[in-house]
């Protein structure tokens, strides 16, 4: 009697799941090149908000390069990342490299940093954060502009002394109740910057290469 | 089928005012209290979410209607749950299909819908026993409770927290939304508190004792009104002779 239950029961609920993966499985279907497509577009908006089409005629989401494994490190990253390379007829422009640092307030904050090849900041955005709302988050471009002083910045200016929120005798504003989020987002952005400069010859030798093999392509 | 409708439990109207006010999910029940203080920064995040969580209410109440005679007790609440876990994944790919920055900033809150006991409560409560029309009607009377609360509660949070209404309504709308936002207190007002956790707890608990007032003032009243028919029955009866 037991067992006769068991079976049935089994049955049924064997039938259910096999009709919602099915329903599951449709919807997925679907939905599949929407989602990659709204994923792609999401993408694509942050990195042109740092390098806009003027600047560049490259597709730059297809334009990677991979972060070598021993700058993960000094990037934050922990399964590494890739480094969109902008170019305007060939010549590269900028790079835009990620980088997250795990010292903000809650946790890590992740930012894609643009910066020229002549080694100045092209513009710096928080793609992910939890940082206190009201507070911290003003690093997010949504809620202050806070985010736009480093553009133009680079090495020499201002100088290292320079990199530090106002309060330490920096050049940057924190705010106010909130000194964590920004000393932990400027120091990551120097980082990055020492970074570029170590690694910036291979970037241009590599970016170079992929030029002349795409234009070999296009002469095929 | 028509007579079993009929014969099948409450008024249409009883639904209607149990899910939207007399057992609201979020104010009376206190279902699904984690989405709802954590999501209503904001009207377009509590918006959001309770459009979703009302699509899974109404879906999933009206399948385990369909079912409840096919189910036997000892597996009908592992059978609820995949139905509403489905119905969970279809609305979070979804979202993720059409409104992605919104996908993005709800994150975990929108699989946690499965575990919003208002929905497996519904299930289990009303829509087990009820015929299928009853069951979508109170799906979509419980969700568009719990929706209205969201939504109040984002509101209220977001103008004293932020100083904005409607901010950001472009995610959910498209651009047609980019110039709703209001700002009635000016540009740099804001209001810590009302942004944070414990904003939401006391906001939450303003809107329930809010409740709670207008019910105890209507009690009121009709206690007054019912009394009044013997107190003043001779008057009834005179003017009555002037029609």
């Amino acid at each position: 009697m037991i067992i006769k239950s068991m079976g049935f029961n089994s049955i049924v609920l064997a039938l259910f799941a096999l009709v919602t993966s099915l329903i599951l499985a449709t919807t997925n279907e679907l939905t599949f090149e929407r989602i990659e497509q709204s994923e792609r577009e999401a993408a694509q908006r942050a990195l042109l908000e740092i390098i806009p089409l003027e600047r560049h005629d490259n597709d730059m989401l297809m334009d990677v390069q991979p972060v070598p494994e021993q700058f993960w490190a000094t990037l934050g990253l922990k399964k590494g990342g890739n480094i969109h390379i902008a170019r305007d007829q060939g010549q590269p422009v900028a790079a835009i490299i990620p980088a997250v640092t795990p010292k903000g307030y809650s946790g890590d904050i992740s930012m894609i940093i643009g910066i020229n090849f002549n080694g100045s900041i092209a513009g710096v955005r928080v793609v992910e954060h939890r940082e206190t709302p009201g507070l911290g988050d003003k690093v997010d471009l949504k809620k202050s502009d806070w985010i736009l002083s480093f553009n133009g910045k680079s090495l020499v200016n201002p100088q290292a002394s320079g990199w530090k929120v106002k309060k330490e005798g920096g050049d940057y504003d924190q705010f106010t109740g909130a000194t964590i989020t920004p000393r932990a987002v400027i120091n990551q952005v120097l980082k990055t910057l020492q970074y570029f400069e170590d690694d910036r010859e291979r970037l241009l030798q590599l970016a170079a290469a992929n030029a002349a093999r795409k234009n070999e392509q296009a002469a095929l | 089928m028509s007579s079993e409708v009929i014969s099948d439990g409450p008024s249409i109207s009883e639904v209607t005012k149990n899910g939207l006010w007399t057992n609201n999910p979020a104010l009376v029940q206190l279902l699904g209290l984690c989405p709802l203080l954590a999501v209503t920064g904001s009207v377009v995040n509590a918006l959001g979410l309770g459009l979703a969580t009302m699509a899974v209410l109404i879906g999933s109440n009206t399948i385990v209607s369909l079912i409840r005679n096919h189910v036997s007790d000892a597996v009908r609440l592992p059978a609820f749950v995949i139905i509403i876990a489905a119905f969970v994944t279809c609305a979070e790919l979804l979202m993720k299909a059409y409104t992605y920055e919104l996908y993005q900033i709800l994150g975990i809150f929108i699989p946690l819908i499965v575990t919003n006991c208002a929905i497996l409560g519904r299930a289990e409560a009303f829509a087990s026993k009820h015929h299928v029309g009853y069951a979508a009607l109170d799906g979509l009377m419980m969700g568009m409770g719990f929706l209205l609360v969201l939504v109040a509660l984002g509101a209220i949070r977001e103008l004293f927290g932020q100083g904005t209404l409607f901010a950001s309504m472009n995610l959910l709308f498209g651009p047609v939304a980019n110039s709703w936002m209001l700002q009635p207190f000016g540009e740099n007002y804001s209001f810590l508190i009302a942004v944070l956790p414990p904003g939401a707890f006391l906001v939450t608990g303003l809107l329930i004792a809010g409740k709670n007032y207008i019910d105890a003032v209507l009690k009121r009243r009709a206690d007054a009104q019912r009394d009044r028919p013997i107190k003043g029955a001779k008057r009834i009866r005179t003017t009555g002779h002037i029609s």
